[in-house]
């Protein structure tokens, strides 16, 4: 062997000893102890990050899940079958878990609506909302810019010749941020059974509602009269407590301006009561 | 620079639009007739909206209050004119947004019943005050009884300005008659009608405050309010208990935003207000020509404040003027008493063409601080042309007269980054606008930062 190997040789193994008791150490020592459920939890979710369960994104959401701290079901996006695995893998009851849709509030679109002046500028909704409340003369309505459009990570909103948006069911994961980028506050996170909707949030006594929006609840309560309490009359605009309500009683025809309604005409099939598979179905019928 | 004795100072950056100001320079001020209607908004002042003392019905002398200031800051609502309150509803402002508002119709009270007393009639009044004895408490609150607020623009009640905090230490008091908004011209009619009164108002403000300095700033587009002020700021004019005040009138370069409280400083004294701060954190109060006015006929004249003085222009408008109008006459009110309309304007704005807000309801009414109600034409509001890209030339930069960088701001707020735009510090920016006047691309920049701060703010409110 030639000599000038030996203290090379030498010197490279005392080196890969010393550093392999480095490591070892290091890992006695320094380990971290992390609740092997956490990855588990966290190969289930969608991992779109999306914040639709408050939280920071979806490893956050998997610590805070596994600790207890957050339900279950608290994934939006996941719906049912996520909120199953992660009982499955926490072993615990997953519990009924209602999968949420975004709706929109405002069904005043082009040509309903009346419009108050030309707008110059970003096509924003905020933006729109600082100069004069907007392009609109309604103060509630949808301003069209497509905010929500813009915060939707999944694509399931666009806007419709009538320059409202429109949500599709399918890929609607009721994460929420269409909600959060609403200036208007006129889309709601509702349980995809909601059927009935008041298509408003103007809040203008009914003179000035009826003025500006051909669509306008007006605050007549014709149909909160009829409707057994499950509708009640708030600040000129109707408002309907879904776990009283009997969409079947509501004299939605007689509303005047027609703010009141259901999401979809109703389907000759549905009333058979098939309860499989709406989500998408419905979806479909939809766009 | 003064420094060199080579022109007027001024502040770094700022822009230089044609200030159109000979439109209505020379007309003196008028007097508009009483309109049918009133309208009062119960907020005409930053702050909180004043509490309503009457109801519909009631018959209200002039001057008389008919609103309450609410608690924290806010100011008083009178009445601007006699006459009977028929309702109290919402309705649009000039700001753009409904507000609500008493409606009163000017006339003569209804006829007294049997044995009842007759009614008074007069317009109230304030007992006048000794300007030469009068202590500083007194005047605070009799600003806040007349119900003052600044007439620069923001409409800040002007008796908190009055009365700073206990630990403040001010050495000067800078009264605003740069008005550099283009166009407007009443600040300069108030200036070369009322120079007398301007000084002693000026004179009692500044004993109020505890300073013994004024400096008069107006900038030198503006000769005639010079020379007016300087003559009736020489000792020997003015009343004898401004004696240990010093009157300083100061011209200053005609650029925009010359007239914004914080350039003004900077070019009178050379000292910076730090950003987010105020004018009395570097030794200054500052209060716009008008407001002064107002101050001084509340004390010496015990007049409360009725009618808001503004300059109606632009070459959409038949009849340019300098009017005073009484708060609450409808803008359309005061357009038809101007000839109205003509036919190819495009926009009527309420206040200066940088700041002001195009309006799209004319039945809006005239606030306390109502500077100028203007009606332009499509060649005087520029081609309408399409938004372009930003090309990087970096004009905004330079025309900022804070020192922001508006076109990183404005794409930070159109990306969402608002956590970013804070800390380049979009909230202090004044929408002065002058980086949308400078931009050759016509990127709508306010508009963007106006959205980021209202964004930023509520970060802010999120997170506390």
């Amino acid at each position: 062997m030639e000599p000038t190997l030996i203290p090379a040789l030498l010197t490279m193994s005392g080196l890969g000893a010393l550093l392999a008791g480095g490591l070892a150490f290091a890992d006695r020592k320094l380990r971290v102890e992390e609740d092997e459920r956490i990855g588990e939890v966290l190969g289930v979710l969608p991992g779109a990050n999306c914040g639709g369960c408050g939280l920071a994104g979806c490893q956050d959401f998997a610590v805070k899940v596994v600790a207890g701290e957050k339900d279950v079901n608290g994934c939006p996006v996941g719906g049912p079958d996520v909120a199953a695995e992660i009982a499955r893998i926490l072993g615990v009851e997953a519990g009924d878990s209602i999968r949420l849709v975004a709706r929109v509030h405002c069904r005043g679109g082009n040509g309903l609506a009346q419009v108050k002046a030309s707008y110059a500028g970003p096509a924003s909704c905020s933006a729109k909302a600082l100069v004069s409340g907007g392009d609109k003369a309604c103060l509630y309505g949808c301003l069209g810019g497509g905010d929500c459009v813009e915060a939707c990570q999944f694509d399931a909103i666009f806007m419709d010749e009538q320059g409202l948006p429109q949500v599709m069911d399918v890929l609607c994961t009721g994460c929420g941020a269409c909600v959060k980028a609403c200036p208007r506050d006129i889309i709601e996170l509702h349980p995809e059974t909601h059927e009935l909707f008041v298509f408003c949030r103007n809040r203008d006594d009914p003179r000035t509602a009826r003025k500006v929006c051909a669509v306008a609840c007006i605050g007549c309560a014709i149909c909160a009269k009829k409707s057994n309490g499950a509708i009640s009359m708030k600040d000129n605009l109707a408002v309907i407590d879904y776990a009283r309500l009997d969409p079947g009683i509501i004299p939605i025809e007689r509303c005047s301006t027609k703010a009141i309604g259901f999401l979809r005409p109703p389907e000759p099939a549905r009333e058979a009561g098939t309860a499989s598979g709406t989500g998408a179905t419905q979806g479909e019928a939809a766009l | 620079m003064a420094w060199f004795g080579l022109g007027d100072r001024s502040f770094k950056g700022g822009v230089h639009p044609p200030d159109q100001k000979a439109l209505t320079r020379d007309l003196p001020l008028e007097q508009m007739p009483d309109p049918e209607l009133l309208l009062l908004p119960l907020q005409q002042h930053l702050g909180r909206p004043a509490v309503p003392l009457v109801k519909k019905g009631d018959w209200v002398r002039q001057g008389q209050l008919l609103a309450d200031a609410a608690d924290g800051i806010s100011a008083v609502v009178r009445a601007s004119r006699a006459g009977t309150i028929t309702a109290i509803r919402a309705g649009g402002t000039t700001a753009g947004f409904p507000g609500s508002m008493l409606v009163l119709q000017p006339g003569p009270p209804p006829p007294s019943a049997e044995g009842e007393e007759p009614r008074e009639t007069s317009p109230v009044s304030l007992p006048p005050l000794d300007p030469a004895t009068v202590t500083a408490s007194d005047v605070v609150s009799r600003v806040r009884d007349a119900g003052i607020v600044g007439q620069g623009g923001a409409a800040f009640p002007a008796a908190v300005k009055l009365a700073p905090p206990k630990d403040t230490r001010l050495d000067l008091l800078i009264v605003n008659g740069c008005e550099c908004e283009p166009y407007l011209t009443r600040d300069f009619r108030l200036m070369v009608e009322r120079p007398a009164a301007l000084v002693e108002g000026a004179a009692l403000a500044a004993r109020t405050l505890g300073v013994a300095r004024v400096v008069i700033g107006i900038e030198n587009n503006k000769p005639a309010a010079v020379t007016a002020l300087r003559a009736a700021g020489a000792a020997p004019e003015r009343p004898a208990w401004t004696g240990g005040i010093s009157i300083e009138i100061l011209p200053l370069q005609t650029k925009y935003p010359q007239g914004a409280e914080k350039m003004l400083i900077e070019a009178a004294t050379g000292r910076r207000v730090p950003p987010g701060g105020l004018p009395m954190a570097v030794g200054a109060a500052i209060q716009n020509v008008g407001t002064i006015l107002a101050i001084r006929d509340a004390v010496v004249d015990g007049q409360v404040q009725t009618d808001a003085v503004l300059t109606v222009s632009g070459r959409g408008i038949v009849r340019p003027a300098n009017l005073r109008v009484p708060v609450g006459t409808p803008i359309a009110d005061v357009i038809a008493f101007c000839g109205g309309l003509r036919d190819d304007v495009a926009r009527v704005v309420v206040g200066g063409p940088m700041m002001g807000i195009a309006q799209h309801d004319l039945a809006a009414p005239v606030v306390k601080a109502c500077s100028g109600i203007l009606a332009l034409t499509r060649a005087e509001l520029g081609p309408e042309s399409e938004p372009g890209s930003c090309v990087r030339c970096g004009r905004c930069a330079e025309a900022c007269p804070i020192n922001l960088v508006p076109s990183r701001l404005a794409r930070l707020s159109e990306l969402g980054r608002y956590e970013d735009a804070r800390d380049w510090g979009i909230e202090v920016c004044m929408e002065c606008g002058t980086c949308a006047f400078a931009c050759p691309s016509h990127v709508p920049l306010v508009q963007w930062l106006r959205l980021g701060k209202q964004q930023v703010r509520l970060l802010a409110r999120r997170a506390s």
